[in-house]
C-alpha cells in the first residue's frame, strides 16, 4: 500500500523531445489511477518512470514520501503487468510467478503458499505446471497478473494489459481486473488507450495528450464536465458533437440553428458540444430544430445511433429502440439545452 | 466426372529420386575414404566403386598404435574443448553487451569484427608466430587456445548478437521488475533462451578449432604437440603417400565431430521464445 507523488516530473529525451512536460499527480494509497490518450501522449512513459524502466530527467517521484528517482525498479517495490504479457517461455507458469520470490530469497514453503493463493484468485490453478506456449492468451494474461499479485507489492502497474485480447475476452478481464482491484485494494496506476476502460476501472482518471495533463478527476467529471474539447472528444461513445456558433441576442446561432442561452456569455465565437443521448429526433415544425440529411444509420439493438450530415462533420443522435429513419432522408435534431457544452473557439478552453 | 489418377505418385517419385541422387552424390567420396581404410594396403582407389571390396582393420590398427596418437588426440580435445568454452563464453558476454548497451564504439567494434572476417588467417600467420614466441606459447596447447578462440569470437558474436536481438526486451524488463539483477537475467533469461544459437557457436568453434590445420602445423614442430589434423598430413609423405593410414586416420578424426553435433542437435531446435510475448 502507499501513496505515489509525481511532482513536475518530466521525461526528455537527449534529441530534446519532451515525452512528458511536467506532471503534477499524487496517487492516495489504494486508489485507481488510469492513465489515458492517444498513442504519443506520454502514458506509458509515465508509468515506465514510475516503475524505473525509464530515467527521471525532471521534477521528482515520490513513493510513500521518499524521493525514488535513482532508485533501481527492485527498490521501489512495485510489479508491472506488461501489454504482451512479457513471461518467461522457458518457465512453468508456478516457475514464472514464483521466479520475483525466489529472487528475494522469500522460504520455499511461503512461495508455494503464495503462488497458489494467486493462482487460485485468478483460476489459473489447473495451469500451473504449463509452459507459457501452451496457453491462450487469456490465460497468459492471467499469469502475467498473477505474478505481479504473488508479490504483494506495494503498487501495481498496468501497461496496456487488455489490448491484445480479443472484445470479448478483453471485457471479462476488464471485470477481473476491477474485481482484483476491489479485493486487494492496493494503489494501481493503469495505462490504456481505451476510454471505456478508463471509465469503468478508474477512481481517477488523467487525460493526458502531448505528454500534458488535459484533466484530471473522477469518470464522471469528464464525462460531465470536461475541462476542454479535447477531453469532451476523447471521453464518450460515440464522441461528443462540435458544431462552431456565435452568441447574439439571446441566442446561439451557427449554420441554420438558433438556440436561446440564457447564460453568460463573454466570447463571441464558440464551439458548442452535445453528446449524441442530448440530441433527440423530432417531429417537423419542433421549435429551435436543426435539419440535417440522415447519412449513416448503426442499429445496435438497444439503441441505434443516426448521423447526420452537417457542414464537414456527422452528428451523431442516440435514438433508443430500433428506429430506423431512412438514409437520405430530413431528420430534425432537437437540442437538450441543458446538457450542451460551450468552449473557446481558439483554445478549446471550457466556458 | 474425371476417375481419380494416382496423380501424386509421380511427382513423389520424382523428388525420391531427385533426393536419392544427391544423398548417394555426398555419400560418395565418404564411402570412398572408409572403402580406402578397409584394405590392407597403402595404396590409392582407382575403381569408381565405392562400396568396400575388403574388410580388414589393420590401418586403424596403426594409426591408434602410432607413436603419441593418444597424445594427440588429448591434444586436440584439450585444444578443441578449451576454445569452445573460451570462446563461446567471451562471445556470449560480448554479444549481450552489443545486443543491449549502447556505449561508444559499439558501432566500431562491430564493424571491426565483420572486417577481421575478410582476411584469410594464413595472412596472420607470420604475425601470430611471432606473437606466441614472445609468450612463449609455441609449441605450448595455450597458444592455439588463444588463436583458436580469437578468431573464433568475431564471427559467434554476430551470431549470437543475431539471436539475442530476437529476444524481446519485454522479457528483461519484465525480470528486472521481479527484481533481478543484470547477471541473473543474462543467466536465467537470457541464456536459457538462446540454447539453440550457443550450441550452434559452440559447434562452429569446436570444429574450426578440431579441423584446423595450417595455424597447427606452424606453430607446433614437436610431435607430442601435434593436433590429428597435423599427425594425418606426416602420412602423405614427398615420395609416398600412405592412403590407407590417411584414410583410416581421417575417419577417426571426424568421429569426435560427428559425436559432438548428434549430442547438440537435440538443442537446435526454433521457437524457444514462443509464448513469452504476443507478437
Amino acid at each position: 500500500m502507499a501513496r505515489v507523488e509525481l511532482d513536475k516530473l518530466q521525461k526528455q529525451y537527449p534529441n530534446g523531445f519532451k515525452a512528458v512536460a511536467a506532471l503534477d499527480l499524487t496517487i492516495e494509497d489504494g486508489e485507481f489511477i488510469v492513465l489515458v490518450g492517444p498513442s504519443g501522449c506520454g502514458k506509458s512513459t509515465t508509468l515506465r518512470m514510475i516503475a524505473g524502466l525509464e530515467t527521471i530527467t525532471g521534477g521528482e517521484l515520490r513513493i510513500d514520501g521518499r524521493r525514488v528517482n535513482e532508485v533501481p525498479p527492485k527498490g521501489r517495490d512495485v510489479a508491472m503487468v506488461f501489454q504482451s504479457y512479457a513471461l518467461y517461455p522457458h518457465m512453468t507458469v508456478f516457475e514464472n510467478m514464483a521466479f520475483g520470490l525466489r529472487l528475494k530469497k522469500i522460504p520455499e514453503a511461503e512461495i508455494q503458499a503464495r503462488v497458489e493463493e494467486a493462482a487460485e484468485r485468478l483460476g489459473i490453478t489447473s495451469l500451473l505446471a504449463r509452459k507459457p506456449k501452451e496457453m491462450s492468451g487469456g490465460q497468459r494474461q492471467r499469469v502475467a497478473m498473477g505474478r505481479a499479485i504473488v508479490r504483494h507489492p506495494k503498487i501495481f502497474l498496468f501497461d496496456e494489459p487488455l489490448s491484445n485480447l480479443d472484445a470479448k475476452l478483453r471485457l471479462q478481464m476488464r471485470v477481473e481486473v476491477g474485481r482484483l482491484h476491489r479485493a486487494l485494494g492496493a494503489t494501481s496506476v493503469y495505462v490504456t488507450h481505451d476510454q471505456v476502460e478508463a471509465m469503468t476501472l478508474a477512481d481517477r482518471i488523467v487525460l493526458l495528450k502531448d505528454g500534458d495533463v488535459q484533466q484530471i478527476g473522477a469518470p464522471m467529471d469528464l464525462y460531465q464536465r470536461p475541462n476542454n474539447l479535447f477531453v469532451a472528444t476523447f471521453i464518450g461513445s460515440p464522441v461528443m458533437n462540435v458544431i462552431p456558433v456565435q452568441y447574439e441576442d439571446g441566442y446561439l446561432r451557427g449554420e441554420g440553428l438558433k438556440l436561446p442561452y440564457k447564460g453568460e456569455v463573454i466570447r463571441e465565437e464558440m464551439r458548442l458540444g452535445i453528446r449524441p443521448q442530448s440530441l433527440k429526433l423530432v417531429d417537423e415544425g419542433a421549435p429551435h430544430a436543426l435539419a440535417a440529411r440522415v447519412e449513416v444509420v448503426e442499429p445496435m439493438g438497444s439503441e441505434t445511433f443516426v448521423y447526420c450530415r452537417y457542414g464537414d462533420e456527422l452528428l451523431g443522435v442516440r435514438v433508443e429502440g430500433l428506429a430506423r429513419p431512412e438514409i437520405g432522408g430530413l431528420a430534425r435534431l432537437a437540442f437538450d439545452l441543458e446538457a450542451i457544452h460551450l468552449f473557446d473557439a481558439a483554445s478549446g478552453a471550457r466556458i | 466426372m474425371k476417375i481419380p489418377t494416382r496423380g501424386p505418385l509421380p511427382r513423389h517419385l520424382g523428388r525420391h529420386l531427385f533426393l536419392i541422387s544427391f544423398t548417394a552424390l555426398t555419400l560418395f567420396p565418404v564411402m570412398w575414404v572408409i572403402k580406402m581404410a578397409l584394405r590392407p594396403s597403402q595404396t590409392f582407389v582407382t575403381s569408381l566403386n565405392p562400396l568396400p571390396d575388403t574388410f580388414s582393420l589393420q590401418n586403424f590398427k596403426d594409426v591408434i598404435n602410432a607413436p603419441y596418437f593418444w597424445t594427440q588426440l588429448g591434444n586436440s580435445a584439450l585444444i578443441s574443448g578449451v576454445t569452445t568454452i573460451v570462446g563461446v563464453f567471451l562471445a556470449c558476454t560480448a554479444a549481450y553487451a552489443f545486443s543491449r548497451f549502447r556505449f561508444p564504439g559499439r558501432r566500431a567494434g562491430l564493424a571491426a569484427f565483420l572486417v577481421t572476417q575478410m582476411f584469410p588467417g594464413v595472412m596472420m600467420m607470420i604475425p601470430l608466430y611471432q606473437v606466441l614466441d614472445w609468450l612463449g606459447l609455441l609449441d605450448h596447447w595455450l597458444g592455439l587456445v588463444l588463436v583458436y578462440s580469437t578468431t573464433s569470437i568475431p564471427f559467434c558474436v554476430w551470431m549470437l548478437k543475431g539471436y539475442f536481438d530476437t529476444i524481446p526486451h519485454e522479457l528483461e524488463e519484465s525480470a528486472l521488475m521481479d527484481g533481478a539483477s543484470q547477471i541473473v537475467i543474462f543467466w536465467r533469461i537470457i541464456l536459457p533462451l538462446s540454447r539453440p544459437a550457443i550450441a550452434v557457436t559452440a559447434l562452429f568453434s569446436f570444429m574450426t578449432a578440431w579441423n584446423e590445420f595450417i595455424l597447427a602445423a606452424t606453430f607446433m614442430s614437436d610431435e607430442r604437440a601435434f593436433t590429428l589434423p597435423v599427425r594425418l598430413q606426416h602420412y602423405v609423405g614427398n615420395y609416398t603417400t600412405e592412403w590407407g593410414h590417411f584414410a583410416a586416420g581421417a575417419l577417426l578424426v571426424s568421429v569426435p565431430v560427428m559425436g559432438l553435433f548428434f549430442a547438440l542437435q537435440k538443442h537446435l531446435v526454433g521457437g524457444l521464445t514462443a509464448g513469452s510475448v504476443k507478437g
